[in-house]
């Protein structure tokens, strides 16, 4: 199968300085002729090389927002992450007035969705007895971070979509009745504070095709929006706390969903690194008792995210502020838990598909021979330096041991082996040179002494 | 007895070394993985092993992990020089613990390591002998079916 990639290197500005190499979390980075290259089936799209890349040389897909004018009505849903990006004083009925403002036909409040499907992962984790913990699906990178390498954790990942998808599927399901036209004439965009989730849309890892229509980076629009803001009048602001969905806020930093669930046996966990040794503990047995994991790639949550403007203690610390000041107003402005209850029983809020595993290749289909290759490369592992230097191309020895043994790396591009290469070559120059050697004695020798004579002789 | 498809890894385990704990199952976990082993199968000797580990991490001064593979068997013999076990049978009893007070606060020691490999192992042998150490041993088949 083919996968859909959001990250571009580009091989002009690549100077193969390896940066990338080292800080990929799944290894899929080797550089080769000096330029780095993805390896597709690794690849989880978490963007640690946009970051480790001094070059600028790899960078995010998202739409362009050019994109908009193939539809006839246009719908922004942004990212609660969205809510963070302005100082304290712009509430989100403002941003998505702003949005409003800068061309969208209209701006949806995701935290409103976001706060359904908070009260739908309570209502899983009593009814749900499967194995535990469950792990949230919000976050792309980590979803496909158990596909590759905890594929027996698949089944510990929530079967609820992910709010995005229901806002876009039903948004557009209510618009098009409502204005008279088709679905497809109707276009719902992301705004997004990471490249992974213009991956899920484009190629879903549960489900054939997205309900959004693509992505627009909040980079990309933090100005002109900014811009629209101020041109608002004051009716048109709806700066208000009344309508925020507390529960739905929560989905804009790590931590947020536990916080406002009252979840007491939960984790919420952020950064790859962290999310790795959280997994390598579920898959040994020793985190039964937990609940509910929230795993977000980025540091602090999607408020970390690489396409997001402020810093991001700051915009964490503004939802922080701003959950604390609802919970003081007791404002909570979110879905009627009767209706979800209904809608819950009715399928309503499940993927329409099922996550599969995506495991890595093994070194061979055949297990017989996969075990005689895994020989193969501790044989070749045994002669490496083991000093993971990356001058090869290959991220480690061992991911270069296993090149080799697959075929696509030489193992004279370890710099170690140029010794026994030249050893080998000058063996071969000696031979040579004594063939030649040969050669010249039977014939060469008597034309100079031929010459010697004819100089002694002058 | 040699088998051309037969790979054998052996692994030291150092008795304390908490921080150190559960590299070794994690390492056999990617071993695994790289072979192609089913995912299920993995998720059950993952399990075990780490128990098998953590064992030797708290109660003996070091130990020796040796993994074999072949087609058909997953083999991993723990062999540890240490308190050993007085008891085997009160010991395999589901929450039944020597953990000290210290180790239950750092999270171990709720008396499931021996059962938890009982458990995933599709073979399970268990000896010892008091005051020099413990040897395990479990077999774990490829083909789910014949282990059924």
């Amino acid at each position: 199968m083919e996968y859909f990639h959001t990250i571009r290197i580009d091989p002009d500005k690549c100077q193969g300085r390896m940066s990338c190499l080292r800080v990929c979390p799944t290894q899929a980075i080797r550089v080769r002729g000096g330029k780095a290259r993805m390896l597709e089936d690794r690849c989880i799209d978490c963007g640690e090389c946009i970051t480790a890349c001094k070059n600028g040389a790899i960078r995010p897909l998202t739409d362009p927002v050019g994109e908009l004018t193939k539809f006839r009505y246009t719908i922004a849903i942004p990212t609660p992450a969205l809510y963070a990006q302005f100082g304290q004083e712009i509430l989100p009925g403002k941003i998505l007035s702003g949005l409003r403002r800068l061309g969208f036909d209209d701006a949806y409040d995701l935290a409103y969705t976001c706060g359904e499907v908070s009260l739908v992962i309570q209502e899983y984790l009593r009814e749900n007895k499967g194995p535990r913990p469950i792990i949230s699906n919000v976050c792309p990178t980590v979803v496909r971070l158990i596909q590759v390498k905890y594929p027996s954790l698949v089944d510990h990942v929530t079967p609820i979509d992910i709010p995005r998808e229901i806002a876009g599927r039903e948004i557009k399901k209510k618009k098009a009745q409502q204005l008279g036209l088709k679905e497809k004439e109707i276009g719902a965009f992301y705004i997004t504070p990471c490249p992974v989730k213009m991956l899920s849309i484009k190629q879903p890892a549960e489900k054939v095709k997205s309900h959004l229509d693509g992505a627009i980076s909040i980079a990309d629009i933090y100005g002109p929006l900014l811009s629209a803001m101020e041109t608002l009048d004051k009716s048109e602001e709806n700066n208000s706390l009344e309508n925020i969905c507390l529960l739905g806020l929560g989905w804009a930093i790590a931590g947020g969903i536990r916080r406002t669930l009252k979840l007491k046996n939960s984790l919420a966990v952020s950064g790859i690194t962290e999310i790795i040794k959280v997994f390598e503990d579920i898959e040994r047995g020793k985190l039964k008792h937990i609940d509910f994991i929230e795993a977000y790639s980025c540091p602090q949550g999607c408020v970390g995210g690489s396409l997001t403007v402020e810093n991001l203690y700051i915009s964490y610390n503004k939802i922080l502020q701003l959950l604390e000041t609802l919970e003081f107003e007791k404002i909570k402005a979110c879905p009627d838990i009767v209706k979800i209850r209904r809608r819950y029983r009715s399928g309503y809020y499940f993927i329409e598909g099922k996550l599969k595993p995506r495991p890595l290749k093994p070194l061979y289909e055949d297990l017989s021979l996969a075990i005689q290759k895994k020989k193969e490369k501790e044989e070749i592992y045994a002669r490496l330096p083991k000093i993971d230097c990356g001058v090869c191309g290959s991220p480690t020895c061992q991911a270069f041991a296993e090149d080799v043994v697959r075929g696509e790396a030489e193992l004279t591009d370890c710099f170690a082996m140029i010794p026994e290469k030249f050893q080998e070559l000058s063996q071969e120059l000696i031979k040579l040179l004594k063939k030649t050697a040969q050669a010249f004695s039977s014939k060469i020798p008597k034309k100079q002494t031929l010459s010697k004579e004819k100089k002694r002789k002058k | 007895m040699n088998r051309h498809d037969e790979f054998i890894q052996t692994f030291t385990i150092l008795g304390r070394d908490f921080s150190r704990a559960g590299s070794v199952s994690t390492e056999i976990k990617e071993i695994l993985q790289e072979i192609g082993v089913p995912s299920s199968i993995i998720r059950r000797v993952a399990i075990a092993s780490y128990e098998a580990e953590m064992n030797v991490v708290m109660y003996a001064q070091k130990g020796e992990l040796t993994l074999t593979l072949n087609p058909e068997t997953i083999k991993i013999e723990v062999e540890d020089e240490g308190q050993g076990i007085e008891d085997i049978e009160l010991a395999m009893q589901e929450g039944y613990s020597t953990a000290t007070e210290e180790m239950r606060e750092m999270g171990f020691g709720a008396g499931m390591g021996l059962p938890n490999i009982k458990k995933n192992a599709h073979i399970f042998i268990i000896t010892s002998s008091p005051g020099v150490g413990t040897y395990l041993k479990m077999i774990f088949y490829l083909d789910e079916e014949r282990a059924a």
